[in-house]
């Protein structure tokens, strides 16, 4: 037989990632300094790892509900008003998920059809776009530029609905830019969905993520609630990546299709991941806080240094990315980013592996020690002012 | 949070930081922070800038011990004026009055156990209004201001993540 004959014609049809040849240099230099993860540098606060642990010596180590174990979805519900005042009913609106990466793919599969169009703002995270086309949907980028902030702009959103638009989605705080989406932005844009049939895929995960300002999720905006779905989690808030643990809520029919699918792909998620979580959500606003106050130090110093040194970067004041750019040095972003790595030994990641539209950025994190961050910006310094 | 406090929670964290470094940390100008930290400095809040140090890994045989002290408090004084008499040998690092069942706690810092157990027996039980000593010598110390001195957590995240 031929082995090849018989791959999905679909999952052939997504193309691997762009910045493949990247990665391989990047994988084979041991002592380069990285700039380049998407996961902070705190490890999971010691309470709620003993919880987890704690759990364990209890010998809660069986399955729990589909939906997640419902003391762990009461604490979302209730963290969800007292953040951003929006209510979800923790028996029918809420599902705990193996980190926000299941919760996306759920709430695709469940609201997609063959054909239907799938509005995703760029530069952004990798996983929409290939989620969209294994649902059988069809992707349709929006770029979105640095002279506006990497905002989704009304016009912007306008101009891509179709007939067959089913699905919007919406990544702010942003990844790779750092973008957000404030009330006054998000106002804008709902008032061109209220008069569709548009559902709203809300990736709220870097949500604790804002500098400056608080983070409103579009769901707490009026005409909004019944025609979005959030997605959020622990990895980024609570720096519990590792767990794999997230969630989705939304409209109860919405939820009830997202549950059949989690139900028969995954069962449930990680018991101990959740005991763990309750735990940070009951008293784990602290390390949010102590943790945001460091991001944001660093954030400051980061922006700084790269327009001091001449790459323009716009003031991101979401999640823990700057974006650059690097238009000025004439470079594309993987010859960049390479030659970064080759020169100065310093590893960030080209634009372009965010959507064509992120050509001529790249994207550092701040996940590192002020120590780590002050030589790796010294490095690239060096290397583009040589 | 005033701008003081933000310096000096960044210091109190690492005291090599430069004025520069803290003003891109804080959004604020460079002479501005020098200035605020040479104001903490005259008000005598920001009092000095001490090395985290792990002895153990040198040459050196330094001894700690950690004293709890029974006093009696004086009329008009309280504790202060005995405080004040065991603070300024120079072999005393710290002096906290404490609540609970002993009054002061002395931290020493010696050469050797022998040299501690002296300055105890001979300077310290003997002083007028010292009622008991109990002396705790340090074995190891696993975390000091904040610092773990034998950190065995690695950074093991992947170089790049999207």
């Amino acid at each position: 037989m031929n082995i090849n004959d018989v791959i999905s014609t679909r999952a052939a049809s997504i193309p691997p990632s762009g910045i493949r040849k990247f990665f391989d240099i990047v994988s084979e230099m041991k002592d380069a300094i990285s700039l380049g993860v998407g996961e902070p540098d705190f490890v999971t606060p010691w309470h709620i790892r003993e919880s987890g642990i704690y759990s364990l010596e209890k010998g809660s180590t069986h399955y729990s509900s589909n939906t997640g174990v419902l003391e762990l979805r009461q604490e979302i519900s209730k963290y969800l008003t007292r953040k951003f005042d929006i209510e979800y009913d923790p028996t029918n609106q809420i599902i705990v998920t193996v980190g926000g990466s299941e919760a996306i793919d759920i709430a695709m599969r469940a609201v997609i059809n063959p054909g239907d169009e799938v509005l995703i703002p760029e530069p952004s995270f990798v996983c929409y776009k290939p989620c969209t086309v294994l649902a059988g949907g069809v992707p349709v980028p929006i770029t979105t530029t640095a002279e506006d902030n990497f905002k989704l702009t009304p016009e912007a959103l306008k101009a891509a609905i179709t007939p067959k638009t089913k699905l919007l989605v919406l990544p702010y705080p942003n990844n790779p830019t750092g973008g957000v989406m404030e009330k006054e932005d998000l106002e804008k844009i709902a008032a061109i969905l209220r008069e569709t049939n548009i559902v709203v895929l809300s990736d709220e995960i870097y949500a604790e993520l804002t500098y400056g300002h608080k983070h409103v999720s579009i769901a707490s905006l009026p005409g909004m609630y019944e025609r979005t779905v959030i997605i959020s989690g622990f990895s980024k808030a609570y720096a519990m990546t590792g767990w794999r643990l997230g969630y989705v809520t939304g409209p109860k029919e919405l939820i009830s299709v997202m549950l059949k699918i989690h139900q028969y792909a995954i069962m449930c998620a990680p018991t101990t991941s959740q005991y763990a979580a309750i735990d940070a959500l009951r008293n784990g606003d602290e390390d949010i806080d102590y943790m945001r106050e460091e991001y944001d130090n660093r954030r400051r110093l980061v922006i700084k240094s790269f327009n001091e040194m001449g790459l323009d970067c716009f003031e991101a004041t979401g999640a823990f990315y700057v974006f650059p750019s690097i238009k000025s040095t004439g470079m594309t972003s993987q010859d960049f980013c390479e030659k970064l790595l080759k020169d100065q030994k310093v590893a960030v990641v080209p634009g372009d592996a965010f959507g064509d539209s992120g050509e001529g950025h790249i994207r550092a994190s701040y996940c590192y020690s002020i120590k780590n961050l002050t030589t790796a910006l010294e490095r690239i310094d060096r290397f583009i002012n040589k | 949070m005033a701008l003081s406090e933000k310096i000096l929670k960044i210091l109190d964290d690492n005291c090599k930081m430069t004025p520069k470094q803290i003003a891109s940390m804080l959004g604020s100008d460079e002479d501005t922070v020098a200035k605020t930290i040479a104001d903490l400095e005259d008000k005598g809040i920001l009092l000095g800038y001490n090395a985290m140090i792990n002895w153990d890994k040198t040459d050196s045989d330094k001894v700690t011990a950690l004293i709890d002290l029974r006093v009696t408090p004086q009329r008009g004084e309280g504790f202060d004026k005995v405080a004040e008499r065991i603070y300024k040998y120079p072999q005393v690092r710290s002096v906290y009055l404490t609540s609970g069942g002993y009054d002061l706690m002395v931290i020493i810092e010696g050469s050797d156990m022998k040299s501690i157990a002296l300055f105890v027996a001979e300077t310290l039980s003997t002083m007028e209004h010292v009622i008991s000593t109990t002396t705790h010598f340090v074995l190891k110390k696993y975390k000091d201001h904040g610092v773990v001195f034998e950190n065995d957590e690695v950074d093991d995240r992947q170089v790049i993540t999207l």
